[in-house]
């Protein structure tokens, strides 16, 4: 793959000027860093971005050794919230009664704040990945759910209707048909989840680890490393950019379909 | 070659008491009627319609007449308010072409034949000397958005075909295509009706297509459709549209509509 099938892939090609983009960033980073040098704010409160970039690279191994554990919670949540999401999203568009049933208790799991939930967790299933795993999923799930049935509700019906004088079987429908047409709205909705999935990680591991992104900020602070601590969090933007970008080449990969116009325009 | 398609094969396929395989299709004085927000919509009133096995039965109309409802009746997709529907099992082949985006020409056109439960290779077996003669051999392996319009409905046509049902119910099946496209595709499907017949039940709102393609025309009045008249076809194939007869009889057919040309 060359690099600008690879940039149009990631979706990065239109829609993104890479040099108006540097300039902007280039532009907020100097405002910033004018600010704090010039006595705007204390450095143990707000870190100069001089410091930041300093600590990114004399904390990278440290940065790197908890990046690993933190990544690893987040893809493993995100498989787990994509699945459960799939499943339940599945048996929401099969029984309307499921559906009916489901909306408010789904609706209701993504108030509960997650500081509040985090500890009984820890409580309950101990200080591993487990409890990191069901937070993630937790705040992930919803966005997977919703966009995947949105996909199921898209399945033009006429379609369905000419599979029925095929006598094709329902489960058959479900498989050839549904679930393909589905695909898509599941790439969407993991998309959305990842911003939170990388969120949701902090709070798992503020709530109790001993490693990972989320931990190194919560000890950065009361030793008055600030500036290593937002060295974490630029850690975690960019692992949540990359991810980001991941899942659209996978997309496009999967399900090239739903980027190319059906057929010509004369049809 | 291909015992599992043709007309004896699928006559043994389960049938309901109402649906006979005699191969053709009975609608007798056929009404229905849906609610709608602003009262009731009377797509159909005392509609009857008769195809005899092999026949070819083209419906007029305008839009709004109750055709797809008709061509759904038929296809045991809907059950009639009053009236009796008795047909052959018919496979639908819808106006758009409703391919799967995802599977190659020959995976859409053998779909019907997974839909039986036929396996891949099997049914890529059985549809692969079709594509052939519908002269999309080398496009086998091209997904749909790289068919054109007319490849595309051809694959349609021949998924509904595989289909192995003595009646097929075509809806508006060219009408999305260019003017073009068009003509050359009503040419290809009697061809095919030719070597390949089958009951056939056409809705259009093209009345020269339902002429050129018609043994029996049958013109619909708009909502509530009811049938208007019926006009035989008693024409040589192939027919071309510039057929002093065609004209003549698509003259009669659009002065039955109300519209005097």
């Amino acid at each position: 793959m060359s690099r600008s099938t690879l940039r149009t892939a990631l979706g990065l090609s239109r829609g993104v000027s890479w040099p108006g983009a540097l300039v902007l960033i280039l532009a907020l980073l100097g405002v910033w860093e004018l600010y704090v040098d010039l006595g705007g704010a204390d450095p143990l409160i707000l870190p100069a971005p001089h410091a930041v970039a300093q600590s990114l690279f004399e904390d990278r191994g440290l940065l790197w050794s908890n990046f690993l554990v933190t990544a690893e919670e987040v893809v493993l949540g995100i498989l787990v919230a994509a699945v459960a999401a799939l499943a339940l999203a599945s048996a929401m568009h099969f029984f309307i009664t499921v559906r009916r049933a489901s909306w408010p208790v789904l609706i209701a799991s993504q108030t509960i704040p997650i500081p509040m939930l985090a500890p009984v967790l820890v409580l309950w299933l101990g200080f591993g990945i487990l409890p990191k795993l069901v937070v993630i999923a937790l705040v992930s799930f919803f966005s997977i759910v919703v966009t995947t049935l949105a996909g199921f509700a898209a399945v033009d019906p006429d379609l369905i209707k000419l599979m029925r004088t095929f006598d094709m079987p329902r489960r058959r429908v479900f498989w050839s048909v549904e679930l393909p047409s589905a695909l898509p709205g599941v790439f969407t909705g993991t998309k959305i989840a990842v911003i939170v999935a990388v969120i949701g990680a902090v709070f798992a591991e503020q709530a109790g680890a001993n490693s990972g992104l989320g931990y190194l900020f919560e000890q950065s602070i009361p030793q008055l490393l600030t500036a290593r601590a937002y060295a974490a969090v630029v850690v975690l933007s960019l692992f949540a950019i990359a991810l980001f970008a991941l899942l659209t080449l996978a997309e496009r990969l999967t399900v090239p379909w739903a980027y190319q116009p059906i057929g010509d325009p004369s049809r | 070659m291909v015992a599992h398609v043709d007309m004896s094969a699928s006559g043994a396929a389960p049938q309901t008491g109402e649906r006979q395989g005699t191969g053709g299709v009975h609608v007798e004085r056929v009404s229905r009627t849906f609610p709608s927000r602003t009262g009731e919509i009377h797509a159909l009133d005392g509609v009857t319609l008769r195809a005899a096995p092999g026949e070819i039965v083209t419906v007029v109309g305008p839009s709004g007449c109750g055709k797809t409802t008709l061509l759904e009746l038929i296809c045991g997709l809907q059950a009639p308010d009053a009236g009796t529907v008795v047909s052959a099992p018919a496979a639908l082949m819808p106006q758009r072409d409703l391919l799967l985006p995802w599977l190659s020409a020959i995976d859409n056109a053998a779909l019907a034949l997974r839909a039986r439960g036929m396996g891949r290779d099997d049914a890529r077996a059985t549809a692969a000397p079709w594509l052939e003669r519908f002269g999309l051999g080398e496009f086998e392996r091209a997904r749909p958005a790289e068919l054109s319009g007319g490849m595309r409905q051809r694959v349609s046509f021949l998924r509904s075909l595989l289909a192995g049902k003595p009646v097929l119910a075509l809806d508006e099946p060219f009408a999305a295509l260019d003017a073009i496209t068009r003509a050359e595709m009503q040419g290809w499907l009697a061809q095919v009706l030719t070597s390949e017949p089958r009951t056939v039940v056409l809705v259009t709102h093209d009345v020269e297509e339902a002429v050129v393609l018609g043994d029996r025309v049958v013109v619909m009045s708009a909502r509530p459709g009811r049938v208007v008249c019926e006009v035989p076809v008693a024409l040589a194939r192939p027919r071309r549209r510039t057929d002093a007869d065609v004209v003549a009889l698509r003259e009669r057919v659009l002065e039955a509509l109300g519209m005097p040309a």
